[in-house]
């Protein structure tokens, strides 16, 4: 191994930990807010799940800006290429998100209910629309996407925005809601008491169901579905020069990887084991924190997944398949990814301190009792 | 509209839109640490309640500016991909590392702010307040040093292989002397508005009579606050314009409306309207010797004008052209020596030659008009930058003096005294966003006709997106900014008439109208 080849693989890693950072972190919160106007039947009860991810979810969505940055950082033209490409799906992702920090921190300031529930809408679009671009993008990457380049190495991109919701990536849209609405709901059973928790438990049950279900329908649908394969490279090394290679596509592409290295089969079965021990746990409402940390180890994997099938693909494209991005051909000079990680290997481990510390300080469940106390203040 | 008139159009408005929240997070945040610290150090609650209650108004502001700063970091994706590409090896390093470092910092702890008054002691919440503070402006420095960087395009390499730029070294990149000088004076106008708005809002309570408590000594904070920070952002702005000079002349000249080079040390116009078509500024008024003493800080240093070095741009199109054409010769045939040796003779051009693309040439065959045309092009809109860099160095003046007259009045102990001066205080509220977004425009329009400075214009920096994806998004935006920014000053608006002790109305009756889920009464009702 060289050591651009390893920077590049520690990279590729990295851009997994931060997306699973995203769908952990945020994506509790993203499915809290899906819930929210189901579980909470009265005002104060929608104050309740609101509160429960209110301190935190903004610190949560620095997933999001942190991955983007790394994104364009480490790999520049998988940042150029997906999100020109994707163009009105990121304009709906940043229009629905932008709903959110307003939502929050704006609903419970005015005692009017259309205003109120106005936000609950917003809340509810907030969360539901991320959570369904993140799949719907997904599922486009593990099919490929129409995009070429000129010799100049200009872009062009071939598809359509309704394009993107073609039938598999629909499906992965909507694993991506499940996915998050069972990791919501387990985080909200584990902050809250009483009937809101119970309804939490229920609705987490029931995606957590609906998740191995749908995650075993598209596992089949990928095994008949043709992938790519790289033929001919310029090494591990080589330059970031998309047009220096041969790909080929080949019938059950997608699972290469798993026939050429049986071990990788235990992320997808990660996925699957931490879905169902999630249904297990969720039968009481004793052991709230294993139940997050099994939906959580769910989520990991259910990304793992995605990205173990692709690599070293990053993302294919469909219209020339030689001008595919790999791991080999698209990421920064080797200088600054060496400069990234050591940005990485520092502040990481201080992100993870310091919102361990607030989620410690913020610990205990929040309640009825809290919210009336609190009326003033409280989102 | 072409696609490259709308992204620009989009990133504008929604930069210069970003730009209404920021500084005054930058300002407030640092604002809060002051009073915060008041009151751990005696104990008082009235300075817990100052802080809580600007903390409110902090609050509202501080979403607008997560909302909208989303947009910016993904924009560059969406429209600028060719830019993305091309300089992402650069420029994204102090994107991702603002998020790792400052973001993450700043929005983690901004929810303790609000949440933890009761959970924590008084120290551990200034502690949490001074992390919000920390980590929004160094959030402000990565940014400004990859602005910076478009600026300046330090410690980096056009590398041919991969077609784009590549760091050769960070270091440089990050002791950019263009960033640092835009740092500390970005930060600074922030603390000015952030200054400015404490200052007005208090100055229209002491006019209505109310919250004299509160008003008087948030006044004073913010008068001294923003004398300090005013006198920091013009001289700052002093020691930017030097940076200017010696980085980026074309700008500077510009800026002057400077056709020619002036005998040193050239005289600063301090009225005058720039023509760009006839490559003159008429009815000057001048201040003798003034810009050469500003701008070099010595006084035998000449300043070039613009005409003098749209000559030298020229001889740089057409050493850009030939740089073009050996990579062109390389890419068939990369063992040709002849075409390396002239590729690396020119390398250091070849920006200037892509500005051929952008006027419509043959890069590798242009006509000596169209060198001509090239060259002229790298002269930005001079009567834009003339007048916003002008309008905002008067505002800058304006509130020295303004604060200087607070700070006087707040040491005297008669803030209250003069209606008249509240009265102008409260007026000058919108001032410093004035004063900023001005700043932005020199800053920015300035820079045109280039992303990277002399390196990609920025007619070849956007995506291959059709112009009505971006027109559509355009008209996506200023639909939902505006409808938040009705929200935003309605909140904005009500808490400030509530005022501090009474932010939230009294707890009344509240349903949940069905829609979603079933409709039934709070327990509590």
């Amino acid at each position: 191994m060289n050591e651009y080849e390893v920077f590049r693989i520690i990279w590729w890693a990295l851009l997994g930990v931060l997306l699973i950072g995203l769908a952990v972190m945020d994506g509790f919160d993203l499915g809290a807010a899906m819930l929210m106007p189901f579980i909470g039947k009265t005002d104060a009860e929608r104050r309740v799940v609101i509160n429960t991810v209110g301190p935190v979810w903004e610190g949560n969505q620095v997933w999001l800006v942190t991955g983007g940055g790394a994104i364009f950082a480490a790999w520049p033209m998988l940042y150029a290429v997906s999100f020109s490409g994707f163009y009105f799906a990121i304009l709906l992702l940043l229009l629905s998100l932008i709903l959110r920090p307003v939502g929050f921190n704006y609903r419970s300031k005015l005692h009017n209910t259309r205003w109120r529930n106005f936000w609950d809408g917003g809340l509810f679009v907030g969360g539901l629309v991320p959570a369904l671009v993140y799949g719907v993008a997904f599922g486009n990457v593990l099919q490929g996407v129409p995009f070429s380049f000129d010799d100049t190495l200009r872009m062009s991109y071939g598809g359509s925005f309704l394009g993107l919701f073609n039938p598999f990536a629909l499906l992965c849209g909507i694993i991506s809601v499940t996915m998050l609405i069972m990791h919501g709901g387990a985080y909200v059973a584990c902050k809250t008491e009483a009937a809101v928790r119970d309804r939490a438990r229920l609705a987490a049950k029931l995606a957590a169901t609906a998740l191995v279900v749908l995650f075993a329908g598209a596992g089949l649908w990928v095994s008949r579905m043709s992938g790519y394969a790289v033929q001919k490279f310029a090494g591990t090394d080589g330059p970031s020069n998309m047009l220096l290679k041969t790909v080929a596509r080949v019938p059950g592409g997608l699972l290469a990887n798993y026939h050429a290295a049986p071990a990788v089969l235990l992320v997808p079965a990660i996925g699957f084991a931490g879905a169902l021990a999630t249904i297990f746990l969720l039968r009481t409402a004793k052991h709230a924190g294993l139940t997050f940390i099994c939906s959580g180890l769910s989520v990991a994997a259910v990304i793992g997944t995605a990205g173990v099938s692709l690599f070293p693909f990053m993302l294919p494209s469909s219209s020339a398949p030689n001008d595919s991005l790999i791991v080999w051909d698209t990421s920064s000079s080797l200088l600054t990814l060496q400069i990234m990680l050591v940005a990485a290997v520092i502040f990481l481990p201080l992100i993870i301190l310091y919102t361990s510390w607030v989620y410690y300080v913020l610990r205990g469940p929040v309640t009825l009792a809290t919210i009336a106390r609190d009326d003033h203040t409280a989102y | 509209m072409d696609v490259v008139t709308l992204s620009r159009l989009q990133f504008g408005l929604t930069a210069l839109y970003h730009f209404l929240f920021v500084p005054l997070t930058l300002g407030l945040a640092i604002l809060l640490v002051i009073m915060e610290i008041v009151y751990v150090t005696t104990g008082r609650t009235v300075w817990r309640d100052m802080v809580k209650f600007w903390g409110v108004l902090f609050g509202i502001n501080f979403v607008m500016g997560v909302a909208t700063g989303l947009t910016m970091e993904f924009q560059f994706g969406t429209n600028w991909a060719y830019y993305s590409h091309y300089v992402g090896d650069i420029f994204g390093a102090p994107l991702a590392i603002e998020g790792l470092m400052a973001f993450f910092l700043e929005a983690t702890f901004v929810g303790l702010f609000f949440f933890g008054w009761d959970r924590l002691t008084k120290v551990q919440h200034l502690f949490v307040t001074v992390m919000v503070a920390m980590g929004s402006n160094l959030s402000a420095l990565w940014i400004l040093i990859a602005n910076g960087w478009m600026q300046h395009p330090v410690g980096a390499k056009f590398d041919m292989a991969t077609m784009s730029m590549q760091v050769t070294d960070f270091g440089a990149v990050l002791m950019n002397p263009n960033a640092q000088d835009k740092f500390v004076h970005t930060v600074a106008a922030g603390y000015c508005v952030g200054a400015m708005f404490m200052m007005s809002i208090s100055a229209i309570y002491l006019l209505m009579g109310k919250h004299r408590a509160v008003a008087l000594r948030s006044m004073t904070v913010a008068a001294s606050f923003g004398l300090a920070s005013s006198l920091a952002v013009v001289s700052l702005g002093d020691a930017s314009g030097a940076t200017i000079a010696q980085d980026q002349p074309m700008k500077m000249a510009a800026i002057e409306g400077m056709w020619n080079t002036e005998p040193a040390p050239a005289a600063f116009n301090l009225f005058g309207l720039p023509d760009q078509t006839n490559h003159v500024t008429r009815d000057q008024l001048q201040i003798p010797f003034a810009l050469g003493l500003i701008a070099t800080h010595s006084v035998d240093t000449p300043l070039p004008g613009i005409i003098p070095l749209v000559r030298q741009n020229a001889g740089r199109v057409a050493s850009g052209s030939q740089a073009y054409g050996a990579m062109e010769t390389l890419r068939t045939d990369p063992g040709n020596a002849a075409a390396l040796a002239t590729f690396t003779a020119h390398e250091n051009d070849l920006g200037y030659g892509l500005l051929l693309e952008t006027i419509g040439a043959d890069v590798l065959h242009p006509t000596p008009a169209q060198i001509e045309q090239a060259a002229w092009a790298t002269v930005p809109p001079v009567a834009t930058v003339f007048w916003s860099f002008r309008l905002m160095v008067a505002l800058g003046f304006y509130f020295i003096l303004l604060f200087a007259v607070m700070f006087w009045k707040a040491c005297a102990r008669k803030l209250d005294r003069s209606r008249a001066l509240l009265w102008i205080t409260a007026c000058s509220l919108p001032l410093p966003w004035l004063a900023a977004e001005l700043g932005w425009t020199t800053a920015e329009v300035g820079r045109q006709p280039w992303t990277i400075d002399g390196i990609l214009p920025t007619a070849l920096s956007v995506s291959s997106v059709p112009a009505l994806n971006v027109a559509i998004s355009i008209a996506g935006f200023v639909i939902a900014y505006t409808a938040l920014f009705v929200v935003e000053m309605f909140l904005m608006v009500r808490a400030i008439r509530k005022g501090p002790g009474q932010i939230f109305a009294p707890p009344d009756l509240v349903r949940v109208l069905p829609g979603f889920g079933t409709a039934a009464p709070s327990p509590a009702e």
